[in-house]
Protein backbone atom coordinates (compact mmCIF):
# COMPACT_ATOMS: atom_id res chain seq x y z
CA UNK A 1 0.00 0.00 0.00
CA UNK A 2 3.05 2.81 0.69
CA UNK A 3 4.51 2.01 -2.32
CA UNK A 4 1.17 2.58 -4.11
CA UNK A 5 0.59 5.73 -2.55
CA UNK A 6 3.91 6.83 -3.20
CA UNK A 7 3.54 6.07 -6.72
CA UNK A 8 -0.01 7.73 -6.60
CA UNK A 9 1.38 10.69 -5.39
CA UNK A 10 4.38 11.15 -7.80
CA UNK A 11 1.75 11.10 -10.49
CA UNK A 12 -0.91 12.97 -9.47
CA UNK A 13 1.52 16.11 -9.09
CA UNK A 14 2.86 15.71 -12.54
CA UNK A 15 -0.69 15.43 -13.85
CA UNK A 16 -1.31 18.71 -12.15
CA UNK A 17 1.79 20.58 -13.01
CA UNK A 18 1.31 19.01 -16.65
CA UNK A 19 -2.57 19.90 -16.43
CA UNK A 20 -1.41 23.42 -15.49
CA UNK A 21 0.28 23.74 -18.66
CA UNK A 22 -2.13 22.59 -20.70
CA UNK A 23 -3.92 25.74 -19.95
CA UNK A 24 -1.32 28.58 -19.66
CA UNK A 25 1.46 27.67 -21.87
CA UNK A 26 1.78 30.29 -24.91
CA UNK A 27 2.67 27.59 -27.17
CA UNK A 28 -0.05 25.46 -28.60
CA UNK A 29 2.16 22.43 -29.44
CA UNK A 30 3.81 22.58 -25.77
CA UNK A 31 -0.01 22.44 -24.53
CA UNK A 32 -0.11 19.25 -26.83
CA UNK A 33 2.52 17.78 -25.34
CA UNK A 34 1.62 18.95 -21.73
CA UNK A 35 -1.29 17.11 -22.95
CA UNK A 36 0.22 13.78 -23.26
CA UNK A 37 1.70 13.63 -19.84
CA UNK A 38 -1.66 14.18 -18.82
CA UNK A 39 -3.00 11.23 -20.33
CA UNK A 40 -0.14 8.76 -19.46
CA UNK A 41 -0.48 9.75 -15.95
CA UNK A 42 -4.31 8.94 -16.12
CA UNK A 43 -3.57 6.11 -17.80
CA UNK A 44 -0.54 4.75 -14.94
CA UNK A 45 -3.46 5.67 -12.22
CA UNK A 46 -5.81 3.40 -13.58
CA UNK A 47 -3.25 0.84 -13.61
CA UNK A 48 -3.20 1.80 -9.87
CA UNK A 49 -6.56 1.17 -9.61
CA UNK A 50 -5.95 -2.30 -11.18
CA UNK A 51 -7.66 -1.34 -14.71
CA UNK A 52 -5.86 -2.86 -16.70
CA UNK A 53 -7.74 -2.64 -20.18
CA UNK A 54 -9.12 0.71 -19.88
CA UNK A 55 -5.37 1.59 -19.48
CA UNK A 56 -4.32 0.15 -22.32
CA UNK A 57 -7.65 1.95 -24.69
CA UNK A 58 -6.60 5.81 -22.95
CA UNK A 59 -2.66 5.02 -24.54
CA UNK A 60 -4.40 4.00 -27.39
CA UNK A 61 -7.26 6.09 -27.90
CA UNK A 62 -5.72 9.21 -26.71
CA UNK A 63 -2.18 8.74 -26.57
CA UNK A 64 -2.22 7.57 -30.28
CA UNK A 65 -5.57 8.81 -31.97
CA UNK A 66 -7.02 12.07 -30.06
CA UNK A 67 -3.36 13.88 -29.86
CA UNK A 68 -2.82 13.22 -33.49
CA UNK A 69 -6.11 14.60 -34.22
CA UNK A 70 -4.85 17.68 -32.02
CA UNK A 71 -1.73 17.93 -33.68
CA UNK A 72 -3.26 18.21 -37.23
CA UNK A 73 -5.72 20.61 -35.89
CA UNK A 74 -3.02 22.60 -34.78
CA UNK A 75 -0.78 22.26 -37.99
CA UNK A 76 -4.34 23.06 -40.27
CA UNK A 77 -5.61 26.13 -38.58
CA UNK A 78 -1.97 27.64 -38.52
CA UNK A 79 -1.13 28.32 -34.85
CA UNK A 80 1.11 30.62 -34.09
CA UNK A 81 4.61 29.45 -33.07
CA UNK A 82 6.53 29.99 -30.12
CA UNK A 83 5.85 32.82 -27.28
CA UNK A 84 2.77 35.49 -27.70
CA UNK A 85 0.60 36.35 -25.51
CA UNK A 86 -2.72 36.13 -28.21
CA UNK A 87 -4.11 32.70 -26.84
CA UNK A 88 -5.70 33.75 -23.56
CA UNK A 89 -8.43 36.54 -23.24
CA UNK A 90 -9.57 38.55 -21.35
CA UNK A 91 -11.44 36.83 -18.81
CA UNK A 92 -8.49 35.64 -17.10
CA UNK A 93 -9.09 36.69 -13.51
CA UNK A 94 -12.87 35.73 -13.72
CA UNK A 95 -11.99 32.19 -14.58
CA UNK A 96 -9.51 31.31 -12.04
CA UNK A 97 -11.82 32.61 -9.88
CA UNK A 98 -14.79 30.47 -10.75
CA UNK A 99 -12.65 27.20 -11.41
CA UNK A 100 -11.06 28.15 -7.60
CA UNK A 101 -14.36 28.09 -6.72
CA UNK A 102 -15.80 25.08 -8.36
CA UNK A 103 -12.39 23.21 -6.71
CA UNK A 104 -13.22 24.51 -2.99
CA UNK A 105 -16.90 23.51 -3.50
CA UNK A 106 -15.92 19.86 -5.16
CA UNK A 107 -13.27 19.72 -2.05
CA UNK A 108 -15.40 20.20 0.67
CA UNK A 109 -17.99 18.11 -0.87
CA UNK A 110 -15.57 14.85 -1.70
CA UNK A 111 -14.28 15.02 1.71
CA UNK A 112 -17.40 15.37 3.36
CA UNK A 113 -19.35 12.64 1.38
CA UNK A 114 -16.45 10.25 1.59
CA UNK A 115 -14.07 11.09 4.42
CA UNK A 116 -11.49 8.04 4.62
CA UNK A 117 -13.05 5.36 2.70
CA UNK A 118 -10.36 3.01 1.31
CA UNK A 119 -10.30 0.70 -2.05
CA UNK A 120 -9.07 -2.76 -1.43
CA UNK A 121 -6.99 -3.62 -4.02
CA UNK A 122 -4.76 -6.19 -2.84
CA UNK A 123 -5.36 -8.39 0.15
CA UNK A 124 -2.82 -8.40 3.33
CA UNK A 125 -0.67 -11.26 1.94
CA UNK A 126 -0.49 -9.42 -1.44
CA UNK A 127 -3.07 -11.33 -3.40
CA UNK A 128 -5.03 -9.52 -5.60
CA UNK A 129 -8.32 -9.05 -4.77
CA UNK A 130 -9.83 -7.04 -7.93
CA UNK A 131 -10.51 -8.38 -11.16
CA UNK A 132 -13.41 -5.74 -11.92
CA UNK A 133 -10.91 -4.14 -14.47
CA UNK A 134 -9.28 -7.51 -16.62
CA UNK A 135 -10.77 -7.51 -20.05
CA UNK A 136 -12.73 -11.32 -18.90
CA UNK A 137 -15.13 -9.79 -17.28
CA UNK A 138 -15.30 -6.21 -18.64
CA UNK A 139 -15.94 -8.27 -22.05
CA UNK A 140 -18.59 -10.15 -20.15
CA UNK A 141 -20.50 -6.93 -18.71
CA UNK A 142 -20.05 -5.14 -22.27
CA UNK A 143 -21.34 -8.22 -24.17
CA UNK A 144 -24.64 -8.67 -22.02
CA UNK A 145 -26.09 -5.84 -20.19
CA UNK A 146 -24.49 -3.30 -22.31
CA UNK A 147 -24.55 -4.83 -25.34
CA UNK A 148 -27.26 -1.79 -26.44
CA UNK A 149 -25.59 1.04 -25.57
CA UNK A 150 -22.38 -0.75 -27.24
CA UNK A 151 -23.99 -0.86 -30.16
CA UNK A 152 -25.29 2.65 -30.02
CA UNK A 153 -22.08 4.16 -29.38
CA UNK A 154 -20.66 2.56 -32.15
CA UNK A 155 -23.41 3.67 -34.45
CA UNK A 156 -22.64 7.41 -32.36
CA UNK A 157 -19.25 6.78 -33.40
CA UNK A 158 -19.63 6.34 -37.36
CA UNK A 159 -22.59 9.49 -36.95
CA UNK A 160 -19.96 11.75 -35.71
CA UNK A 161 -17.33 10.82 -38.21
CA UNK A 162 -19.12 11.13 -41.23
CA UNK A 163 -20.69 14.72 -39.66
CA UNK A 164 -16.93 15.40 -39.11
CA UNK A 165 -16.03 14.90 -42.87
CA UNK A 166 -19.01 17.02 -43.84
CA UNK A 167 -18.56 19.72 -42.28
CA UNK A 168 -14.39 19.91 -42.93
CA UNK A 169 -15.27 19.27 -46.77
CA UNK A 170 -14.91 21.82 -49.03
CA UNK A 171 -17.14 22.50 -51.52
CA UNK B 1 -5.34 4.01 -1.10
CA UNK B 2 -8.55 5.85 0.06
CA UNK B 3 -11.34 6.88 -2.39
CA UNK B 4 -10.80 9.93 -1.61
CA UNK B 5 -7.39 10.63 -2.90
CA UNK B 6 -8.48 9.65 -6.34
CA UNK B 7 -11.50 11.86 -6.26
CA UNK B 8 -10.03 15.01 -5.16
CA UNK B 9 -7.12 14.44 -7.96
CA UNK B 10 -9.83 14.42 -10.52
CA UNK B 11 -11.69 17.35 -8.88
CA UNK B 12 -8.46 19.77 -9.62
CA UNK B 13 -8.11 17.99 -13.02
CA UNK B 14 -11.88 19.05 -13.67
CA UNK B 15 -11.51 23.02 -12.71
CA UNK B 16 -8.16 23.33 -14.34
CA UNK B 17 -10.06 22.35 -17.63
CA UNK B 18 -13.12 24.32 -16.59
CA UNK B 19 -10.32 27.13 -16.44
CA UNK B 20 -8.87 26.48 -19.69
CA UNK B 21 -12.35 26.45 -21.31
CA UNK B 22 -13.04 29.97 -19.88
CA UNK B 23 -9.64 31.70 -20.45
CA UNK B 24 -8.42 30.33 -23.76
CA UNK B 25 -8.81 32.14 -27.20
CA UNK B 26 -7.59 29.53 -29.79
CA UNK B 27 -10.33 26.38 -30.37
CA UNK B 28 -7.74 23.71 -30.48
CA UNK B 29 -6.74 24.95 -27.09
CA UNK B 30 -10.66 25.04 -25.75
CA UNK B 31 -10.93 21.25 -26.90
CA UNK B 32 -8.07 20.38 -25.15
CA UNK B 33 -9.30 21.75 -22.18
CA UNK B 34 -12.87 19.73 -22.17
CA UNK B 35 -10.50 16.92 -22.92
CA UNK B 36 -8.58 17.36 -19.38
CA UNK B 37 -12.14 17.36 -18.08
CA UNK B 38 -13.70 14.67 -19.37
CA UNK B 39 -10.39 12.87 -18.53
CA UNK B 40 -11.06 14.15 -14.69
CA UNK B 41 -14.73 12.08 -15.08
CA UNK B 42 -12.90 8.71 -16.48
CA UNK B 43 -11.13 9.10 -13.01
CA UNK B 44 -13.76 8.99 -11.21
CA UNK B 45 -15.38 6.18 -12.93
CA UNK B 46 -12.29 3.89 -12.58
CA UNK B 47 -12.36 4.90 -8.78
CA UNK B 48 -16.01 4.23 -8.06
CA UNK B 49 -15.62 0.97 -9.92
CA UNK B 50 -12.30 0.05 -7.68
CA UNK B 51 -14.22 1.10 -4.98
CA UNK B 52 -17.97 -0.68 -5.15
CA UNK B 53 -16.11 -3.82 -6.59
CA UNK B 54 -18.31 -3.81 -10.17
CA UNK B 55 -17.36 -3.48 -13.98
CA UNK B 56 -20.15 -0.99 -14.93
CA UNK B 57 -17.72 1.89 -14.01
CA UNK B 58 -15.18 0.92 -16.43
CA UNK B 59 -17.56 -0.10 -19.13
CA UNK B 60 -18.96 3.70 -18.49
CA UNK B 61 -14.70 4.78 -18.86
CA UNK B 62 -14.92 3.56 -22.23
CA UNK B 63 -18.17 4.61 -23.14
CA UNK B 64 -16.90 8.53 -22.14
CA UNK B 65 -13.42 7.59 -24.39
CA UNK B 66 -15.41 6.44 -27.06
CA UNK B 67 -17.55 10.01 -27.17
CA UNK B 68 -14.28 11.88 -26.51
CA UNK B 69 -12.78 11.16 -29.86
CA UNK B 70 -16.25 11.32 -31.26
CA UNK B 71 -16.25 15.32 -29.88
CA UNK B 72 -12.84 15.52 -31.11
CA UNK B 73 -13.41 15.24 -34.02
CA UNK B 74 -16.49 16.92 -34.83
CA UNK B 75 -14.66 19.77 -32.59
CA UNK B 76 -11.49 20.30 -34.84
CA UNK B 77 -13.82 20.17 -37.52
CA UNK B 78 -15.96 22.69 -36.37
CA UNK B 79 -12.91 24.74 -35.51
CA UNK B 80 -11.33 24.12 -39.06
CA UNK B 81 -14.64 25.63 -40.44
CA UNK B 82 -14.23 28.63 -38.29
CA UNK B 83 -10.54 29.31 -39.01
CA UNK B 84 -11.84 28.72 -42.64
CA UNK B 85 -13.99 31.62 -43.02
CA UNK B 86 -12.67 34.07 -40.01
CA UNK B 87 -9.05 33.18 -41.26
CA UNK B 88 -8.42 32.89 -37.81
CA UNK B 89 -9.15 30.54 -35.14
CA UNK B 90 -10.09 32.72 -32.43
CA UNK B 91 -13.49 32.08 -30.63
CA UNK B 92 -13.53 35.69 -29.44
CA UNK B 93 -14.30 36.62 -33.36
CA UNK B 94 -17.50 34.54 -33.85
CA UNK B 95 -20.03 37.02 -32.67
CA UNK B 96 -22.51 37.07 -35.95
CA UNK B 97 -25.19 35.23 -33.26
CA UNK B 98 -24.16 38.03 -30.77
CA UNK B 99 -27.40 39.82 -29.76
Amino acid sequence: MIVQNVFFWVLAVAMVLAAIGVVRSQNVVHAALYLVVVMAGAAAQYILLAAEFVAWVQVLIYIGAVIILFLFGIMLTRAPMGGDTTLDNTQRLSAAVVSLFLAGVLGTLLVDAFGSKKIAISGAKGEKLLHVGQAGPLADKIFTSYVVPFEVVSILLLAALVGAVVIARRD
Amino acid sequence: MILNQFLILAAVLFCIGVYGVLARRNGVLVLMSVELMLNAVNINLIAFSAYLRQSAGNVFALFVITIAAAEVGVGLAIVLLIYRNLRSPDLDRVEQLKG
